[in-house]
């Protein structure tokens, strides 16, 4: 029998990691897991899309009327209230959504985890990307709102997928670090639950950051929350509302956007460290 | 069992001579290569490069022995994540697998195989020591695994496919191939959760074959399927073998890796037992299965059941314990006995059984006072058994069982174990001499 065997080389195998086995696997890996979870989440039910849209639509409604028929907060503070609030609910519905999906993402693929090798850092990733493929079809609807409200096009648009990348990185650097503690600390998931509720009262959604107008501290305090910084930004650049601060003057100077900076690096940095730290041993732990 | 055994029969003719298994045309021509390996030949030697490398590897877990899985547990014993049993799975393991090799690992259940296996598959990290490997590895841990339910069979057999590291594209291109092989064509953009369990299995061997690695790693997943997909995958098998791939096997079936594997590996506690020729290695096997039953019900109850069956070995002719023996080469087997209580008469009876412990060939004898033997008790009977042997290459056993009117009756199954090798292209249990003539002439 002739056997023509192509040698190769032997390599070094050091075990199962966050990214190992190559860029180029990664990103296909990342982008098939979130295509095929998305088409599984709105191809399976009947509704399909909708739902995602309906989810946000429903909040909106009842807080609009909340907040404009009972406490009155929008009208005479702002132009744009229901815009506002509009797109600050997608915004942070994406945000709950990639977190929350992500934190029990790790232990969900368990069967895939413990039997088969590729790298760790797809899973929770892939959460993020799924949501915001949601964010970018519902962004379409707020489009249409926006544009019905009344507000009219401007070249500072263009800047929305900044504010939209931070938001998405933030997300990303969240749930790695949630998706590697849930696999050791079951009780992630609760408490997440409820930061993420007290979180959306911290960020400017229901109200605007003007609110405060005599109480700068308390307006530079909440500018601590990188969320808000992001949310503040959004409103200044799509909204282009006269009045509205923007995240630096909220935040009283450059100054002061240093220790949302410092949280947001600092997440990041941390979710991707622990991840890596953790990534080796999750098919032992789970 | 008789799953794999059908597959591996089909598997060692082909190998034999590198023919496909359907291969009509019948070879006569007796294998030079003779080695101890029952009809797997082909074996890369012993120059050719590594494919895996393996030194000094260790692995423990650490099993909690209470497990603190809140952040409360952990805030009331704040000490107690200390609370840890330490189970080595792998305890210094050293080993070599060459390139084109058939390497079967065998070993009971938690004897670390699969720990082995998972870290040879980047699925665990080990504790330390060096794992090197040559090429691109697939593991088949598990047929089936990371399939969605709510995919479609062609969905899964993509994301499958990048999974084990093929890019989209490769994976696009040859979906119809992997469809076709599973003969789930019509089925293919039908969700899996609609799938019959025999139709998954189908799908997820082709998914498993289609990844083109060179070393493949495959746990038990062989006795799968219906008799007609098991021979395509073994034919598929064949071929891999052919293209000089590296074929890691780990298993408890040892007749399987008798069948199928160059070399084996037996591990035990976390160490390597033996690593040799499969028969060798299936010996061990053996030796060390029986060690672990016979604690509870082997040789003491000999006693009372008035004989004492001290050993019972194959021996060659020089009355030394072999293994193995040749296909034609009569089998000779010693036996050692006492008796506990007077007897006039002793029947002797013995089996020869094939691996599936299927009977093949019963006989005995009896011996009598009146004939001259010496029955009385505390005297070491020793008994010398020959066969002519006209049995198929494979493991056989042979049962003995020692019996007399009054009340003596001892049966040791397998009382000795060993395999048949041979070089013929034949199949069956038994092996015949065989003649075949083939004539021609005109049609006219």
């Amino acid at each position: 029998m002739s056997v023509d065997v192509t040698h190769n080389e032997l390599r070094e195998v050091t075990g199962p990691s966050a990214i190992g086995g190559g860029s180029r696997r990664f990103f296909d890996l990342l982008w098939l897991i979130s295509v095929t979870e998305f088409k599984r989440v709105y191809f399976g039910t009947v509704l399909g899309y909708l739902w995602s849209l309906i989810r946000p639509l429903v909040l909106f409604g009842v807080l609009l009327f909340v907040f404009t028929r009972i406490f009155k907060v929008g009208g005479a503070e702002v132009e744009h209230y229901a815009v506002m609030l509009l797109t600050g609910i997608v915004l942070y519905t994406f945000f709950t959504e990639a977190t929350s999906n992500a934190v029990t993402s790790v232990v969900s693929h368990e069967g895939v985890v413990r039997k088969t090798q590729f790298p760790r850092l797809v899973i929770p990733l892939a959460t993020v990307v799924t949501a915001a493929f949601n964010l970018l079809l519902n962004l379409i609807v707020v489009l249409v709102f926006i544009l019905a409200f009344g507000v009219s096009p401007a070249w500072s648009w263009f800047l929305f997928p900044v504010a939209l990348a931070f938001l998405f990185i933030g997300a990303a650097g969240v749930s790695m670090a949630l998706s590697a503690l849930y696999v050791r600390f079951r009780d992630t998931a609760i408490i997440w639950a409820v930061v993420a509720q007290v979180l959306m009262y911290l960020t400017p959604i229901l109200y605007p950051i003007t609110i405060f107008k005599d109480d700068t501290t308390l307006r530079h305090v909440l500018m601590i929350n990188p969320l808000a910084v992001i949310f503040e930004q959004v409103r200044v650049w799509v909204l282009h509302e006269p009045g509205a601060p923007t995240a630096v003057e909220a935040a009283g100077g450059w100054l002061g956007l240093l220790p949302a900076a410092i949280i947001f690096v600092g997440v990041i940095v941390y979710g991707a460290w622990y991840f890596n730290r953790e990534a080796p041993r999750i098919a032992e732990a789970l | 069992m008789s799953a794999s055994d059908r597959l591996g029969v089909t598997l060692a003719l082909g190998e034999a001579h590198g023919a496909s298994p359907s291969d009509p045309e019948p070879t006569m021509s007796a294998n030079e290569e003779l080695t101890i390996q029952p009809a797997v030949s082909g074996a890369p030697g012993p120059d050719a490069p590594a494919a895996i490398r393996v030194e000094d590897l260790h692995k423990s877990f650490r099993i909690p022995t209470q497990r603190v899985d809140s952040l409360k547990e952990r805030a009331v014993h704040p000490f107690s994540s200390r609370d840890y049993r330490e189970l080595h799975a792998l305890d210094g393991i050293s080993f070599e697998i060459r390139q084109g090799e058939f390497f079967g690992i065998v070993g009971r259940n938690g004897s670390g195989k699969s720990t082995l296996l998972k870290l040879l598959a980047s699925i665990y990290r080990a504790d330390s020591g060096r794992i090197q490997i040559a090429g691109r590895l697939a593991p088949f841990i598990e047929l089936g695994v990371g399939f969605n339910q709510e995919l479609t069979a062609r969905e899964n057999v993509v994301l499958n496919g990048v999974m084990m590291g093929l890019t989209p594209k490769e994976v696009r291109e040859r979906q119809d191939a992997v469809i076709d092989f599973a003969e789930l064509h019509d089925f293919a953009d039908l969700k899996l959760k609609n799938f019959s369990s025999g139709m998954l299995v189908r799908l997820a061997f082709s998914v498993m074959l289609q990844a083109d690695a060179d070393v493949l790693l495959i746990d038990e997943v062989l006795a799968v399927g219906d008799a007609a997909f098991q021979q395509k995958c073994a034919d598929a098998f064949q071929q891999m073998k052919g293209e000089g791939k590296t074929i890691v096997l780990v298993t408890h079936d040892m007749a399987s890796v008798e069948q199928y594997c160059h070399r084996a590996m037996l591990l035990a506690d976390g160490e390597v037992k033996y690593m040799g020729a499969p028969a060798l290695t299936g010996n061990e096997y053996l030796k060390l299965n029986f060690e672990g039953e016979s604690s509870g019900t082997g040789a003491d109850d000999d006693g009372s059941d008035g004989a004492k069956l001290l050993e019972c070995k194959l021996v060659d002719d020089d009355g030394e314990e072999i293994f193995t023996v040749e296909e034609r080469q009569p089998i000779r087997f010693r036996l050692a006995l006492e008796l506990q209580r007077k007897t006039d008469a002793l029947h002797l009876r013995f089996v020869l059984a094939n691996s599936t412990e299927f009977g093949l060939f019963e006989f005995g004898t009896l011996l009598t006072e009146a004939a001259g033997d010496d029955l009385t008790p505390d005297k070491r009977l020793t008994v010398e058994v020959s066969v002519e042997n006209r049995f198929a290459a494979g493991r056989h056993f042979l049962n003995c069982g020692i019996h007399s009117p009054n009340g003596i009756n001892v049966y040791r199954p397998k009382a000795a174990s060993f395999v048949v090798f041979g070089a013929k292209d034949t199949r069956g249990v038994m092996a015949a001499d065989y003649e075949i003539k083939v004539a021609s002439e005109d049609r006219g």
